[in-house]
């Protein structure tokens, strides 16, 4: 698959892939009506029936997680919750195109991506039901913690990535980052790290067309985010974020391209935000409902969906299978995330350094006081009101 | 110049060189020491930190990046997550205000984010101060941005033998640690005293980081000189300018204790405590703004702790809170011997 615009140390230009990408129209394997699409219908057969199912079983588990986490978040079981509902293609085809080895830096709206890999869905949500700031190891997950200020996971996936370089690995690390991430200025200085130093990195930019209530148009004159990567010597492919095969070859070759050494790709994915922000926005407010129903007939899980049921690949044991272990999954939410979260106070102070100053010792010490003394307080409440009512109930 | 592994040397350096000797000592002594930023290779930095570094250990431990600072930062929190142990230059002190995101939001935070299971062992210097005659963007005082953000270990050495342990103490630490380097005291001479290079430096404090190799611990404050009726808290740059009040202020009458902070954060309560309730007196000097400064907070500390104690209320000599002013008028700016000794004179002394 030859997809990829790569500049050609050669002098004679861009030859396919300068054309690739400045050719806006984004690479795509599944139509909207999940038919193979054009010239790549070939490729698209190196996914394996296997593969395809798995992926689409994914899909279909992580769309569940998103809808409780949504449903949740409105019980006040979450203290806020970004949905990626309808981005599926990019969250799930993304990270199954991993290896467990490679990195990957998630964003705040990237939890499904988080379960998909298997990371415990409460450890997933700990940062949005707000318990801690992290909730899983990064270490064993090769999960960064999920980043909130826009496009800063950027330049770690850089130098990670080139870190794994200089240890002799062929670890890639992926970073996702919204449209509007990219008019920050870490994101600049991400890719240009990565290509300097020919970094293993993979910058996924899921352009779902808005940055809360800022539309694309707003954020760039440029005709494809992806065209950035011209600027910075590096591979740059354009894909339609709402399907799944294609999301999943573009990054498999990224990620090939960079553990051959070839350096770091950008990869724009157009997609569509089907919800509001987060639950605490009001989309009506700066867009039109016609435009979601554009996106709705364009969904990536009823795409792969239609494809696999007229390739004959889909039975109903499967599609029951599936759906049970996504009812199964969101049962879990609700019984563990039901529960209050168990916190610690202690907790302030203990990670700060590696070992606490003495100023923070005196201030954990002083916390404690206080809440020994609440306690005592609430104790004698307690103790005067038994002892009332064992006085009234002599 | 000799140098042994220990890093004591018989002949007299700059400052400048042993923070070199520093580095070239941590790099050898663990392979997963990197050092990087705008223009350390080939050139050694601007002021000759990195020196040969390059050379010795070649391309993959020390480098030069884009000239980018929030990139650098995030370079290094990358390498570190994946086991790297990255010292970064930031060329200026103004210069660094570009990382200051990746400062604050991450390497800061990181371990704390991550119930500690994401250290960031990430040393970045950060030469600092005025007197250098240095044009606007130069001479910038910018350590209380960092000493009030949590998370970040803060020091700054005042001394040649201190420049060397303190930064392989730095470079040593599991934290992040910011090393503040007074540009004006690069040049100044000085052997490497094999005491302090092997972590036995004068100072009470109990800092909580010590680094394996050379015992310094990072939190202890030094009194660099003993007196009894005043003491004159100081770091960096104006410890010297400290040391010499002390001296003009003998011939006054006054004798002046001085405390070498050597780290703001952590704080060495402990020295500074024993130290004021010792002389009854104090004043903190520093060259930046006061308005908010790193001094207002160590007065505040040294009153609460000492009030009992104190014959006068402390006093301090900072840097006007003023963006710092050209080369032909810093010297009104720069906290100096005259002006700390008016400070001492205002310590009511009428009951002697
Ligand atoms: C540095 C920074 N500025 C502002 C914000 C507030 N903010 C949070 S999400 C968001 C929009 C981001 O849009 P985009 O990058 O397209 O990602 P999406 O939310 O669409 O996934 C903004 C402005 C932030 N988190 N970080
Ligand atoms: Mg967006």
């Amino acid at each position: 698959m030859t997809v990829l615009a790569t500049p050609d140390k050669t002098g004679s230009g861009f030859p396919l892939g300068f054309d690739t990408i400045l050719d806006p129209s984004p690479l795509q394997y599944l139509d909207e009506h999940g038919a193979l699409s054009g010239a790549l219908r070939d490729d698209a057969l190196e996914l394996e029936p296997k593969e395809l199912l798995a992926t689409w079983r994914a899909m279909v588990i992580g769309r569940r997680f998103d809808v409780q986490a949504t449903t949740m978040v409105r019980q006040g079981r979450l203290a806020v919750y970004p949905s990626s509902f309808g981005q599926e293609a990019c969250e799930i085809g993304a990270i199954l195109a991993l290896r467990p080895t490679d990195w990957f830096f998630p964003t705040y709206r990237d939890c499904v991506s988080m379960v998909t890999r298997g990371i415990d869905p409460v450890q997933t949500l700990t940062l949005l039901r707000g318990d801690w700031h992290c909730g899983y190891d990064p270490q064993q997950w090769r999960t960064a913690p999920q980043t909130t200020p826009l496009a800063t996971q950027g330049p770690h996936a850089a130098g990670l990535a080139l870190a794994a370089k200089l240890a002799g690995d062929d670890t890639v690390a992926l970073a996702f980052c919204g449209d509007g991430g990219t008019s920050e200025g870490d994101f600049h200085e991400a890719l240009n790290f990565a290509a300097v130093y020919q970094a293993p990195a993979i910058f996924f930019v899921q352009n779902n067309q808005y940055a809360i209530s800022v539309p694309l148009a707003k954020q760039t004159h440029a005709a494809a985010l992806a065209h950035k990567a011209v600027g910075y010597g590096m591979a740059g492919v354009r894909v339609d974020g709402n399907d799944v095969i294609a999301v999943r070859h573009v990054v498999a070759e990224a990620a090939e391209r960079a553990r051959r050494g070839q350096g770091p790709t950008l990869i724009e994915a157009v997609t569509y935000r089907m919800q509001a922000h987060t639950n605490a926005d009001d989309a009506s407010r700066y867009r039109d409902e016609s435009e979601v129903e554009y996106w709705k007939v364009r969904d990536p899980l009823a795409r792969l969906e239609t494809y696999l049921r007229a390739a004959g690949l889909l039975t109903d044991e499967a599609v029951a299978e599936a759906n049970q272990a996504a009812e199964d999954l969101a049962a879990e939410m609700r019984a563990r995330l039901g529960e209050e979260p168990e916190v610690d106070h202690r907790e302030l102070f203990a990670h700060v350094y590696a070992e606490p100053t003495p100023q923070l010792l005196e201030q954990a010490a002083a916390l404690q006081a206080e809440l020994d003394a609440e306690q005592l307080d609430a104790d004698q409440v307690d103790s005067a009101q038994s002892d009332a009512e064992s006085e009234a109930g002599r | 110049m000799t140098a042994t592994l220990d890093g004591a040397t018989n002949t007299a350096i700059p400052l400048a060189k042993a923070l070199n000797q520093a580095l070239r000592d941590a790099m050898g002594a663990d392979e997963r020491v990197v050092v990087f930023g705008e223009d350390v290779g080939v050139l050694g930095g601007v002021f000759r930190v990195t020196d040969g570094l390059t050379r010795e250990f070649g391309e993959n431990r020390c480098f030069d990046t884009p000239l980018a600072e929030a990139g650098i930062m995030g370079t290094a929190i990358g390498m570190a997550m994946y086991g790297f142990r990255p010292v970064v230059e930031m060329q200026f002190d103004a210069f660094s205000y570009p990382a200051l995101e990746q400062i604050f939001s991450h390497l800061a935070k990181m371990r704390n984010r991550t119930r500690g299971q994401l250290p960031l062992p990430v040393v970045v210097r950060v030469p600092y101060g005025g007197g250098i005659g240095g044009v606007e963007h130069h001479s910038d005082s910018s350590e209380g941005y960092f000493v009030a953000t949590p998370g970040l270990h803060v020091v700054t050495p005042a001394t040649v033998s201190d420049a060397y342990t303190l930064l392989r103490a730095a470079i040593e630490s599991d934290d992040p640690v910011i090393f503040m380097e007074p540009k004006r005291l690069y040049w100044s001479k000085d052997t490497i005293d094999a005491l302090a290079a092997s972590g036995s430096a004068a100072g009470s404090g109990t800092g909580p980081v010590t680094g394996q190799a050379t015992g310094q611990r990072i939190g202890q404050a030094a009194v660099r000189r003993q007196g009894t009726d005043a003491t004159l808290i100081a770091y960096g740059p104006t410890v010297q300018t400290a040391l010499e009040a002390a001296e003009a202020g003998a011939a006054e009458g006054y004798d002046l204790e001085v405390v070498d902070l050597r780290s703001l954060v952590p704080f060495d309560d402990a020295t500074v405590t024993a130290s004021v309730r010792k002389t009854g007196r104090a004043v903190v000097i520093h060259e930046a703004v006061g308005f908010g400064g790193t001094g207002a907070e160590i007065a505040a500390r040294v009153s609460e702790r000492c009030f009992h104690w104190l014959q006068a209320p402390v006093r301090r000599v900072t840097g006007f809170d003023i963006p710092y002013p050209p080369p032909k008028l810093e010297r009104h700016h720069l906290p100096s011997v005259d002006r700390i000794l008016d400070a001492v004179a205002s310590l009511q002394w009428e009951d002697r």
